[in-house]
């Protein structure tokens, strides 16, 4: 499917990516920045997975607000849609995108993320839908895409057929910053679509004259005096035409199309010494460009209507030289695709490193000429096939890679062990000999800071006598119970020394009971701390003994999974990848052969032109000699 | 053109790749138990101060003396950077206790004055995994600072 480019060149203006929009809104989420670092680069896969596994942790937590991501967590929601989108993954993006818009969020957010549904649909060809979700905005829209969501409702209606309402749509944009030159040349399409030429031809004028300094401004400002140049030549308005095609720039993309129009509405106007002009330059550029081949025989045409046939044929020889050597080329080409070349030379690294990669793939040894292929390469389904070829050869490397860490990862395993396993069992049992020893220390430590609350209520003297105090008062207590039984009377010596001692301990234990109450509470807090010290270290050594365990136990049925999951996949991409070049190496080599066939056509005009000059200029210089 | 042909094949390109991120979240968290177990694990990132201040050239960091990370930055890396984007420069395993840190850089500031400092931190490993974020301002006070995550 081919789309209309003024559309595709319309969305380039659009920004996709969500980043930290301002460094004010300082990150708070290390793994989210991580995230961003990566995209930054184009590594849309590994952001992926960063971002992908840090928004499902923060969703498992129980409490995500307490979580650091829960501060960019719309950011990183808009984010996750993004990085699909230009990873190529559609049908996630749309996922992730309609779940911002299904959620618990404020309406800018929702709006925001309706755009950006939209804009997935749009660039799917999904005409219904975009407009849909473009519908779906209500209330506050973010200043930022304002501009960029009207612009989309304008190409949705122009590329459904709709340019009525994407007239004042585009009308009410005129001012819009950065998108002026977008929405003067499609104001002008609007126009045209709509049947009112002239105010086509008014709008395109306008649309070819905005000051812009940007290079796809100046791009699609060229395009504007392009179309409006052709539409007039096709109206037989050569005079008026030839303004407009001079106007483009003559080193933007459309200069070689202007310069070739320029000479055909000069010819119609029959004014050959003007054809000759553009048509000299534009021969003289890339030999491959159809508008260059076509200057080619163009050219000496115009020279022949001047009557230098002799010139005339000297082009004409000079057009076919090249268009041998273009065929040679395109012959050589085709077979180096059949021979898998192309393939080849895409998935080499070194060669993607600026955005002509694939024009420098011409470079590389027994490759195609790919300058051939740059039509193609604008098509939006050759482009999205090449760049799948491409991330389908990049997952494969990865996959393959992970495939070889497997064999490392199980001895990893097996040595840890080897290691750990006949030693684990003895530390165990020290372990629980040690556990249940600290389990006594911790539970006396829970009756005494127990019994410290009850004296602070109650006071216990007697709680808080020593050892020996304990003793004494024990055996002080039973001699009186024997004295008892042995029926001594109250006045006995005996028992008099019985009760002195009795009250000299008592004396102590009162009188000392705060000084003693302070000394348990300090101890207590000394113990405290040394219970806090113990179960710390008691937490540490169960996390090392935890670890020591998972550093071998539970990787051995992962591993299998994962290793059965990269072998299954391996083999479906390496199928998919002989579908997709299979298919990329059919469509270029058809594109390779109507250029041949276009070649061919113009190659016989040439040899009967260069004839037919021959012969003229034989005539001319035969009635020369005559007179 | 087999529009429709290259539209199937892409709805297939588009669920492999999901797998394969699914392959990739279940290997991350395996090599990451296997290779950094979380009492052990420490990891260093590092993030710009303010944008384009700092065009950083180099950065190298030592845990205890010894050199664990020495990293030259390129052009695309440092643009991602400054757009907000963080680093991680290393990841690896270090006992609970007490910890010094050594970090020094070296680039230019945005009016071409070569700059480079360098700091020296203390931090401890708890048996929880250790983030440090190490943040570059580039000149001043607190040129190198030390976030811990």
């Amino acid at each position: 499917m081919r789309r209309p480019s003024l559309l595709l060149a319309g969305l380039a203006a659009a920004t996709l990516m969500a980043s930290p929009s301002s460094r004010s809104d300082a990150l708070k989420d290390l793994y989210f920045g991580e995230a961003l670092y990566h995209a930054a680069m184009g590594h849309y896969f590994d952001a992926l997975q960063r971002l992908d596994t840090e928004l499902g942790q923060h969703y498992d937590l129980d409490e995500p607000d307490l979580d650091s991501l829960h501060y960019h967590i719309d950011a990183a929601e808009f984010s996750v849609g993004d990085f699909e989108l230009r990873y190529r993954m559609h049908h996630r993006a749309g996922r992730a995108i309609r779940a911002v818009l299904e959620g618990d969020v404020e309406e800018p957010v929702r709006n925001e993320a309706a755009f950006r549904l939209a804009r997935i649909h749009f660039q799917k060809g999904q005409m219904p839908e975009a407009l849909e979700a473009l519908d779906r905005m209500e209330g506050e829209i973010p200043p930022a895409i304002r501009d960029d969501v009207e612009f989309l409702r304008a190409n949705v209606y122009l590329a459904t057929g709709r340019p009525a309402d994407a007239v004042p749509v585009l009308k009410s944009l005129a001012d819009a910053e950065g998108l002026e030159a977008f929405v003067a040349y499609n104001l002008g399409i609007a126009f045209l679509q709509d049947g009112q030429k002239e105010a086509a031809v008014a709008q395109l004028e306008r649309a070819g004259r905005v000051r812009v300094s940007d290079g796809s401004s100046i791009a699609i400002r060229d395009k504007a005096n392009l179309v409006l140049g052709t539409m007039l030549l096709e109206d037989e308005r050569n005079e008026e035409a030839r303004v407009y095609l001079d106007r483009v720039s003559l080193d933007g993309p459309f200069s070689n199309q202007a310069l070739l129009s320029a000479g055909w509405a000069a010819t119609r106007a029959e004014q050959f010494e003007r054809a000759v002009v553009p048509w000299s330059l534009l021969a003289a550029r890339e030999p491959t460009d159809p508008a260059t081949q076509e200057a080619m025989l163009a050219l000496p045409y115009a020279y022949g209507k001047l009557s230098v046939h002799g010139r005339a044929a000297e082009y004409y020889g000079r057009a076919l030289d090249t268009y041998g050597a273009e065929l040679r080329k395109l012959d050589a080409s085709i077979l180096s695709i059949r021979e898998g070349r192309f393939l080849e030379a895409l998935v080499r690294e070194e060669i993607r490193k600026d955005k002509d990669w694939v024009i420098r793939l011409r470079s590389l040894p027994e490759s195609p000429e790919t300058y051939y292929l740059m039509e193609l390469m604008a098509s939006h389904d050759f482009q999205t096939g090449l760049e799948n070829y491409l991330d389908l050869a990049d997952l494969r490397r990865k996959l393959r890679e992970w495939r070889t860490g497997f064999d490392a990862y199980d001895e990893m395993v097996s040595i840890r062990r080897a290691h750990y396993e006949p030693l684990l069992p003895g530390v165990d049992t020290e372990f629980r000999q040690l556990d249940s020893r600290m389990r006594l220390r911790l539970e006396q430590h829970e009756r005494l800071r127990k019994r410290l609350q009850a004296m602070l209520t109650a006071p216990r003297p007697d709680f808080l006598a020593t050892r020996e105090e304990r003793r004494m008062l024990t055996t002080l207590e039973s001699i009186g119970e024997q004295l008892d039984q042995r029926g001594v009377p109250a006045d006995d010596p005996q028992r008099r020394r019985v009760e002195r001692l009795q009250g000299r301990l008592l004396w102590a234990l009162r009188t000392e009971y705060h000084d003693r109450l302070d000394a348990f509470h300090r101890h207590l807090e000394e113990l405290d701390n040394a219970i806090v010290a113990l179960e710390t270290r008691y937490r540490q050594f169960v996390r090392v003994r935890q670890a020591a365990s998972h550093s071998f136990e539970g990787y051995d049925r992962p591993l299998v999974r994962l290793r059965t999951r990269v072998d299954e996949s391996i083999s479906r991409l390496d199928r998919l990848m002989a579908r997709q070049g299979r298919l990329l190496e059919i469509v270029a080599i058809d594109e390779l052969v109507v250029r041949r066939d276009r070649l061919e056509k113009f190659q016989d005009d040439a040899r009967y032109a260069l004839a037919d000059s021959y012969d003229r200029a034989t005539q001319l210089q035969a009635r020369r000699d005559a007179e | 053109m087999s529009g429709e042909q290259m539209r199937s094949l892409d709805e297939q390109v588009q669920e492999i790749k999901s797998d394969v991120l699914d392959i990739a979240a279940e290997l991350g968290r395996l090599e990451e138990r296997l290779l950094y177990p979380s009492n052990t694990q420490v990891a260093l990132f590092v993030e710009l101060e303010d944008g384009d201040a700092l065009r950083l050239d180099a950065v190298q960091v030592e845990i205890n003396g010894e050199l664990v990370a020495h990293y030259i930055y390129s052009f695309k890396e440092l643009e991602a950077l400054q757009g907000g984007g963080v680093q991680r420069l290393y990841t690896g395993n270090i006992p609970t206790g007490e910890h010094r840190l050594d970090v020094s850089y070296s680039g230019k500031l945005k009016s071409g004055r070569e700059v480079s400092g360098s700091e020296q931190f203390a931090f401890v490993k708890d048996v929880e995994p250790k983030m440090i974020g190490i943040t570059l301002a580039g000149s001043g006070n607190g040129a190198i600072s030390l976030g811990d995550w």
